[in-house]
């Protein structure tokens, strides 16, 4: 409640239009790889179209752009061809705060404020967050996630001479890994909980497509030399005020040993969990595995709500690609898909190679001691929360979930550790302005 | 990585000290930059910094320009920004 005291307190601001209400065809929540050919697909048969994204550039988390890091061929063609479409509204640094009525939502965007939109078909392209997992030590600063490391470094974060320690399973380590060296860094070592097996058989079945192969030799380039331990976790984070030391587990029963690393940053993220809020507050089916349930055209359950990319299974960026695509036309109502749809299925192989190659296994699935801090918003520990059977109890006796992620991040933790299932999420979805929320019940301005 | 000698530099000030970055920098590493090391300080008292990089974790929330609850991770650095962390704040 803290945190919502001090927007009160500070955060009231005119916006220069007051409340400003928009109806576009098609709006499209996401402006990665699924989200932007979403968007250019959808307004290609002249509809309206609303881009929307919560970062001040386009590009989702694998297209991120910054200062040294200017687009790649494949974001470049589109943000071009984008421009030159008049009828995308590209709104970053906008999230989506609630659903409104039957087919609209509550915006709050940093050059608008509150802002109330309406559609008449929704694309969701939210795409998938890394799943950090705690371990003791994790909420030091120079912990962060693997993707995340990637991230702050494109954002212009200096790691020249920073001796880091990447951990966590899947690809995204090794790109980490890439942007990390590239930027100066001191790559100490890779630990990957998947087994030698595992990932050498995934690179083996990388000969099947050729584009991942070449990706995959580029990253590793002057790979020799750098200690990539399989079957290995991340134990614990040491040092005061600040990460000087990282204790990594390897092997497992009588083959396991512990070895301290001393570093200046570990990195560290188990794979990527859709980003299902919206989808769920809407209505929309989710599987089993938390991802956004779809059909051939990319529908969700809801009508008029179709959904694409990561945040329906995590598969990379040439699969969201075509599923954006597919969405956008779909949605727009053009017909025929065919070559998009083997595209489509080709990658989703490839994307199901990756989930059986680094699926957790034991020591990853293993919750840390009960003295580790789970909940990092309300520092809660685990111990604390174990001894509840449901997400909910957890929550009310102990607010683990109830700060400022709502549970984003420690949720994924419980639901690997513990089985639990999130409840649908209530809205505000992220912390809001106050000024935000009465966006809800003002009158639009006349003429509308 | 080739960093033109030409690319536009801002100035922004942080917990009182002025610091000058590249454009299209965050303030996520603007605070790097100025060697600021934590953004907030948790409920029990430990200095944190950011996770995850991409706007969920919250724990990169700084105050910038007197609005609280920003995500230094997700906002570009602008000219003239004065950007405080948890640290500096009079919360009293």
């Amino acid at each position: 409640m803290k945190q919502q005291v001090d927007t009160v307190a500070t955060g009231i601001r005119r916006t220069p239009d007051h409340t400003m209400r928009h109806h576009f065809d098609i709006v499209v929540v996401g402006a990665g790889p699924a989200g932007l050919n979403a968007a250019h697909a959808a307004a290609r048969t002249g509809a309206s179209v609303a881009l929307l994204d919560d970062n001040p550039r386009a590009g989702g988390q694998i297209w991120r752009q910054g200062p040294g890091y200017a687009p790649q061929a494949p974001l470049h063609n589109l943000l071009t061809a984008i421009g030159g479409q008049a009828n995308i509204s590209h709104w970053p640094s906008t999230r989506v705060i609630a659903p409104l009525g039957p087919r609209g939502l509550l915006l709050e965007s940093a050059e608008r404020g509150g802002v109330c939109i309406t559609y008449e078909r929704l694309i969701l392209a939210t795409g998938a967050r890394e799943r950090l997992l705690p371990f003791a030590g994790w909420t030091l600063p120079g912990v962060t996630g693997a993707g995340a490391l990637q991230a702050l470094i494109k954002g212009g974060m200096p790691v020249r001479g920073e001796r880091i320690v990447i951990a966590g399973s899947g690809p995204l380590l090794i790109a980490a890994l890439a942007t990390a060296r590239a930027a100066g860094a001191r790559v100490v070592a890779v630990v990957e909980q998947a087994s030698a097996f595992d990932v050498a058989r995934f690179g083996a079945s990388l000969l099947a497509e050729p584009g991942k192969l070449r990706q995959a030799v580029g990253m590793t380039r002057g790979f020799v030399g750098l200690p990539y331990w399989t079957d290995s976790i991340v134990e614990e984070a040491h040092g005061d005020g600040r990460v000087e030391r990282v204790t990594i587990a390897r092997g497992s029963g009588r083959k396991r040993v512990t070895l301290d690393c001393d570093c200046d940053r570990i990195a560290c993220g188990y794979g990527l969990v859709p980003n299902i809020t919206l989808a769920q507050a809407l209505g929309c089916a989710i599987s089993e595995a938390g991802e956004i349930v779809v059909d051939d055209g990319q529908r969700t359950s809801v009508e008029s709500v179709f959904a694409a990319g990561e945040c329906t299974g995590v598969g990379g960026a040439e699969l969201a690609g075509v599923e954006g695509e597919i969405a956008g036309l779909v949605a727009s109502g053009a017909t025929g898909h065919t070559a998009l749809d083997t595209q489509r299925a080709r990658w989703r192989r490839f994307g199901r190679r990756v989930d059986t190659a680094f699926a957790l296994r034991d020591a990853a699935r293993t919750p840390p001691a009960d003295t580790t801090l789970l909940c990092r918003c309300e520092d809660v520990r685990i111990g604390e929360v174990r001894e509840f059977s449901s997400w909910r109890d957890a929550k009310l006796h102990t607010r683990c979930g109830m700060g400022a992620c709502q549970g984003r991040i420690c949720g994924a933790a419980a639901s690997l550790y513990f089985g639990w299932q999130s409840a649908a999420p209530r809205a505000p979805f992220s912390p809001a302005q106050v000024g935000t929320l009465m966006a809800m019940n003002a009158e639009p301005p006349p003429g509308e | 990585m080739n960093r033109s000698g030409s690319a536009a530099t801002i100035c922004l000030t942080i917990d009182g000290q002025r610091i000058a970055v590249e454009a299209g920098t965050t303030v996520a590493a603007a605070l790097a930059l100025a060697g600021v090391g934590s953004t907030r300080m948790s409920v029990s008292g430990q200095p944190r910094a950011a996770l995850c990089g991409m706007g969920v974790c919250q724990e990169c929330r700084v105050t910038i320009d007197g609005r609280a609850h920003a995500l230094a991770c997700q906002t570009l650095c602008r000219e003239g920004q004065i950007v405080r962390t948890d640290d500096s704040m009079d919360m009293r």
